[in-house]
């Protein structure tokens, strides 16, 4: 199949890679990816978490990053968060970043159009920062809970107000650290639509790490697989996002290929308990 | 109040299941003035009691007074300017030992709070030196200080530092750090994070500390004024002791009363407003 291409080992993404491993400084090169790592590691002591990750992330790619626990894929979203201090090159960032967590992390003393406005303190668009944060509160349909404390809101609420202040400076990376695995089903469903709605507006890449096939599969462009501190495997997925039921040939297959990669014994969909199936996303 | 909530909330809550003819309508019952004037009915039995015994003879003056000579007296000490003086001296010695208890305890709690090695630093000399009972320091203020302003000002600051202290620097602590990396993601630089995420996460518990503090602070200036004084509401008890005029003692007493639930209503109506998220 022509969609689904999977590809194995440490330095090979689906994009030809010539060049870029060699002159990662040559001309012309720093506006093709928003994200280039190379050779990146990382450990905790004697024990090492990632072992030479090498990864690029495209303008406006969508890319999910999937792992068993402790298989680094957080450790290495927070390198591209510049929230750990990382080796000089390794980690390359071309653009600001906006991170979103699993839990909503919002400043419960602040209101949620404060918490937002807050994400452009330092950026050129301070100066319109109370505009910004209410039109991208508007995005992710909150308009009417901008006064609101962060405690008054549901666990969807809180976690759409951290996507927004997390969009609000118009990343060229979105970096997303298993945002929806606390939510409900339903609200889970909702937020994969509105994900997919912002990223077609933004137009920004998004990584977005999960343990979740289906959501990879929903959501993304390119499903990278990390085991043991290197990535693993590779899939690209270019069906349109409508026509990813769990039900497709296509998806059947690479949810088995990425089950096994991930040392899980392959089993056939169900299409009636996969919530993925009514997604309208395309 | 909180009392009167907690017999009252029952009672509403089973009204609209309880059908049949003598259901009530649903009344206020939180502020139900016929309530709340039914629990004036026993203090001011007991006032009346008192009185009666006062003026039977029952009860020695010099025992205590009666409450219309104590009222008597508290306007007779209004009117002269005794107890306005008075009341100023101790507020003043309250206020700089406050004042000064306070810049303590806030700057270390912050110094420990923010950094390690201040943490390191501070916080094993002051958790040693907060299990010391400070009104046993007195000897030890009076041998170095005398018996002027100087100990009972160190000692209302010794007795605020510690609560404010320990408050503050376990509020700062306490603040989760997924917060605190979330401001950092958002590329808010120190200072912004102070101002953003630690001050107002650590609010709370720096109020209770607060509260806390002043409660201290006021019982310090008690015991400070009524060992040595020379001024003040501890010198106006003192002196009417040696006369044996207790209406002015009990209306001494009722003045440090009635600063201290004035000082907590000042850190309540605070806690109020600049806690409103918590709500």
């Amino acid at each position: 199949m022509a969609f689904l291409k999977r590809s194995t080992g440490t330095a090979t993404a689906p994009r030809p890679a010539t060049g870029t491993l060699d002159s990662p400084d040559a001309p012309g090169t720093p506006d093709e990816v928003v994200a280039r790592v190379r050779g990146h590691h990382r450990s905790f002591g004697r024990q090492h978490v990632l072992r030479g990750i090498d990864l690029d992330v495209r303008p406006g790619e969508f890319v999910a990053l999937l792992g068993r626990s402790g298989c680094g894929k957080s450790t290495l979203l927070r390198s591209l968060a510049r929230l750990d201090p990382v080796p000089a090159g390794e980690v390359e960032i071309t653009g600001r970043t906006g991170v979103a967590f699993q839990e909503p992390r919002l400043l419960p003393w602040r209101t949620v159009h404060e918490n937002v406005a807050l994400a452009l303190l330092n950026s050129p668009d301070r100066p319109r920062r109370e505009e910004l944060a209410e039109a991208t509160l508007a995005e992710v349909g909150l308009t009417d809970k901008l006064g609101a404390w962060p405690l008054q809101l549901s666990g969807g609420q809180a976690q759409r107000v951290s996507l927004a202040r997390a969009l609000v400076s118009n990343p060229s990376l979105l970096l997303l650290d298993e945002p929806f695995s606390a939510l409900d089903a339903l609200t889970r469903i909702e937020m994969h639509q509105l994900v997919i709605e912002l990223w077609r507006r933004h137009s920004m890449a998004v990584l977005i790490v999960t343990h979740d096939v289906d959501e990879a599969l929903a959501l993304a462009d390119r499903v990278v697989v990390l085991d043991h501190g290197v990535v693993a495997h590779t899939w690209t997925v270019s069906l349109p996002r409508s026509d990813r039921a769990p039900s497709q040939p296509e998806i059947a297959t690479t949810r088995a290929e990425i089950l096994d990669a991930l040392g899980v014994r392959p089993t056939p969909p169900n299409p009636k308990r996969n919530p993925l199936k009514n997604q309208g996303a395309a | 109040m909180a009392s009167l909530d907690l017999a009252t909330t029952p009672t509403t809550g089973a009204l609209p299941t309880t059908p049949g003819p003598t259901r009530r309508p649903p009344r206020p019952a939180r502020r139900n003035p016929l309530r709340l004037l039914r629990r004036w009915v026993s203090p001011v039995v007991l006032l009346g009691l008192w009185q009666a015994l006062s003026s039977a003879g029952v009860i020695d003056e010099r025992t205590i007074a009666s409450p219309a000579q104590i009222f008597t007296r508290a306007v007779e000490l209004v009117q002269d300017g005794t107890l306005g003086s008075a009341t100023l001296t101790s507020l003043q010695r309250v206020g700089i030992g406050f004042a000064i208890g306070a810049a303590i305890g806030m700057t270390l709690a912050i110094v420990a709070g923010l950094s390690r090695i201040g943490e390191d630093a501070i916080d094993p000399p002051m958790q040693m030196l907060r299990t010391l009972p400070h009104f046993g320091l007195i000897p030890l203020f009076i041998l170095w200080f005398g018996i002027g302003e100087q100990p009972k000002i160190t000692l209302i600051a010794m007795g605020v530092t510690f609560p404010l202290y320990l408050n503050t620097f376990a509020g700062i602590r306490n603040i989760d750090r997924k917060t605190i990396e979330a401001a950092r993601a958002m590329n808010l630089t120190w200072v912004q994070r102070v101002r953003h995420v630690i001050v107002p996460g650590a609010l709370p518990q720096t109020l209770t500390g607060l509260r806390q503090s002043l409660g201290i602070a006021w019982l310090s200036l008690i015991v400070a004024e009524t060992i040595s004084a020379s001024s003040g509401l501890g010198y106006m008890i003192n002196n009417a002791r040696d006369f044996l005029q207790t209406d002015v003692i009990v209306v001494g007493l009722a003045v440090y009363s009635l600063l201290g639930l004035a000082t907590d209503g000042i850190v309540r109506y605070l806690e109020g407003r600049a806690l409103a998220w918590r709500s």
